[in-house]
């Protein structure tokens, strides 16, 4: 069998086993936050009956590893039970929410990638000269400030003083949203071909996603700095020079692979953490996110919507790792054909 | 057309360190004509590699390093050219081989796209399939026989002896004038460097190349130079043809050095402990190791 198929293969089992660990503590944890989530659900008014049956209805009467047991019976069935808080499968919900979430926090992390890098890079190649101190400046400054502080910065200077861009949503309301298909407003408006649609959310994109991405962008830039002045004191770049390779293909080549490989598995990190920060983010922009969805169902002590959006947002982490792992072992030839013997 | 391929004249180097300026070079004079092989041999630290650094231009951006001296390389100013100039030499008039072949080699790239490189710093509209003739044609040079399969391969799939076969083919495939060999396979075993050596004087006499070839190594120095300068504590002590310092060493530190090191077999140089006062006696010129011109 390809080395790599199996290197998937024991990933993706390593995988399930942590989401099983993941799904048994949080349902555990939701379950004994205090809180009656029929009482809650039902409001104020709710007869005790009412409540009885809705509990009934749940399995909130039986103790949690029966619980436990009916929730993997329907979780195999590829059934999330039923949100107390929109009343629908929480996996429609998830549907829904989701892409949105994944379309800011990928264009966060290409914004951290296409921003962090080349900074690193110019920070090395001119390494105590001008460039190199402001990058370190910037890089310190993006990463002394939460990505919702950022957020909420970014907002007043360029949304509200400097009215560039718009507040809040994904897209404007008067515009008709096109064809759910990858439910990434962006992509499903080039396969609609609207490109109208298309600038509109990219133009609501750009600043909830930079927000989210600036302490990335420094952390990326300060990772891939210091890795590549490693690089530079190694005989091959000193070979390199002497060969009369050009500084520019030297620092974005012939130092840059060898330095990116031990980078990539904390940019990998870092992604994968904005998953989490999209939350605020999401919370400041009004981004009808999954984290939003995650926030009102963890407030309304929405069970099964709870132990949902925890599940499939650790299971984007692990995507998101495993991927990483992929790349780690395409760029990095030891590795790669070490695999392959 | 009188004057050497190189000639450097009176090079000091001091680096500034916390306790100020610490000296390293102190006024060499070295000459190397076309074609000629010419190895610097000295204990280690005695500034063997600074001076190949500095004819390469490469302490130019290192702000702690400061030199002076006049460097003419086939009748051009060195230290008066720009840096662009002078990179625009390195890899094709001037060309440098390292100490541990492996590790000069990039470990994420393989052979072929480095060997591309190379020629394409000479040649920046070179097409890979062209390139990848040249470097299989220089390959077989060196007594590669499965040149496809090396250009394929990453240098730690490689032995330390094929790496360094890899490094003189790519250090003379753009025929430079002048080859800086600083200690070249010393990271090897013996039985290879010698192999690598023999290989690597075959080509530069074909070529007519230069070499200024930097060793701690008496045996591998008589096999290979034409004529010597022995350096001591970034002095030129003593200088002149190959078999007259072997025969007839006159400086009290190449006498002991020579003592002190098997002759025949030669060997590495120890370090040799008890300083004496004389070691910092005036250079002694043999007959016919001086430039003309030179004072003797
Ligand atoms: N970049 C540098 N900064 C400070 N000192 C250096 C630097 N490079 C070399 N030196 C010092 O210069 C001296 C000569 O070094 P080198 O030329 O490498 O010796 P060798 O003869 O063994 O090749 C050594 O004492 C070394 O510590
Ligand atoms: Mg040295």
């Amino acid at each position: 069998m390809n080395s790599v198929v199996k290197m998937l293969l024991k990933r993706i089992g390593t995988s399930l086993v942590v989401l099983i660990g993941v799904s048994m503590l949080i349902f555990t944890i939701a379950r004994v936050i205090p809180g009656d989530p029929a009482r809650i659900a039902l409001g104020p008014n709710a007869s005790i009956e009412q409540i009885d049956k809705l509990r009934e209805r749940l399995h909130l009467n039986d103790n949690i590893i029966t619980q436990y047991g009916y929730f993997i019976k329907d979780l195999s069935n590829g059934n999330l039970g039923i949100s107390l808080y929109t009343n629908r499968p929480v996996t429609t919900d998830i549907a829904q929410f989701l892409p949105a979430t994944l379309e800011l926090v990928i264009f966060a992390g290409f914004f951290m990638v296409a921003f962090g890098i080349p900074l690193g890079i110019i920070a090395a190649k001119y390494k105590d000269k001008w460039q190199d101190h402001s990058v370190r400046i910037l890089a310190l400054l993006t990463v002394s400030a939460p990505s919702f502080v950022w957020a909420v910065i970014l907002m007043l200077l360029f949304a509200f003083f400097l009215p560039l861009f718009p507040v809040a949503g994904r897209i404007d309301d008067q515009l008709l949203l096109p064809d759910n298909i990858t439910g990434f407003l962006t992509v499903d408006a080039l396969i609609d071909g609207n490109f109208t649609v298309f600038v509109n959310a990219i133009w609501h994109i750009l600043l909830p996603a930079f927000a989210l991405s600036l302490s990335g962008i420094g952390q990326a830039a300060r990772l891939t700095r210091a890795n590549m002045v490693e690089t530079y004191k190694k005989p091959y770049i000193e070979m390199a020079q002497a060969f009369g390779f050009s500084a520019k293909r030297i620092a974005t080549k012939y130092a840059f692979k060898p330095s990116l490989i031990p980078s990539l598995t904390i940019i990998g990190l870092d992604f994968a953490a904005m998953l989490g920060n999209a939350f605020l983010v999401e919370a400041v922009f009004a981004w009808p996110g999954l984290s939003r969805y995650g926030v009102q169902v963890i407030l309304r002590k929405d069970l099964n919507a709870i132990v949902g959006t925890v599940l499939v947002i650790s299971a984007m982490f692990l995507v998101v790792n495993i991927i990483v792992d992929l790349l780690i072992t395409y760029i990095n030839p030891r590795i790669r054909l070490a695999k392959g013997q | 057309m009188n004057n050497p391929l190189l000639k450097i004249t009176n090079l000091e180097l001091g680096f500034n360190t916390f306790q100020g300026e610490h000296k390293i070079l102190h006024g060499l004079n070295i000459h190397i004509k076309a074609g000629e092989r010419v190895a610097l041999v000295g204990e280690s630290g005695s500034g063997k590699s600074v001076t190949a650094r500095i004819i390469l231009g490469m302490f130019d951006e290192l702000t702690s390093a400061n030199f002076s001296g006049d460097i003419l390389f086939n009748e051009q100013r060195l230290d008066l050219m720009t840096k662009a100039q002078k990179h625009s030499l390195r890899g094709k008039e001037i060309s440098m081989i390292f100490q541990d072949p492996t590790s000069s080699l990039n470990p994420t790239f393989k052979i072929g796209q480095q060997f591309y490189e190379v020629l394409r710093t000479a040649n920046p509209k070179i097409k890979k399939q062209a390139a990848n003739k040249i470097a299989i044609d220089w390959l077989h040079k060196v007594a590669i026989t499965d040149a496809d399969r090396v250009l394929n391969s990453y240098a730690f799939q490689l032995s330390g002896g094929m790496n360094q076969r890899v490094m003189i083919a790519m250090a003379l495939v753009n025929k430079p004038s002048l080859l800086l060999a600083d200690e070249p396979g010393t990271a090897l075993d013996v039985t290879v460097q010698a192999q690598t050596l023999n290989l690597m004087r075959e080509l530069v006499t074909q070529e007519n190349t230069a070499v200024l070839f930097i060793s701690h190594n008496l045996g591998v120095v008589r096999e290979f130079a034409d004529r010597v300068y022995i350096i001591y504590k970034g002095r030129i002590v003593e200088q002149g043809k190959t078999h007259d310092i072997f025969d007839n060493p006159q400086h009290p530190y190449t006498q002991a050095l020579m003592a002190a090191v098997p002759r025949i077999t030669g060997g590495g140089i120890p370090e040799i402990d008890d300083t004496s006062e004389r070691y910092y006696d005036p250079i002694f010129i043999h007959k016919g190791g001086e430039e003309i011109g030179d004072p003797v």
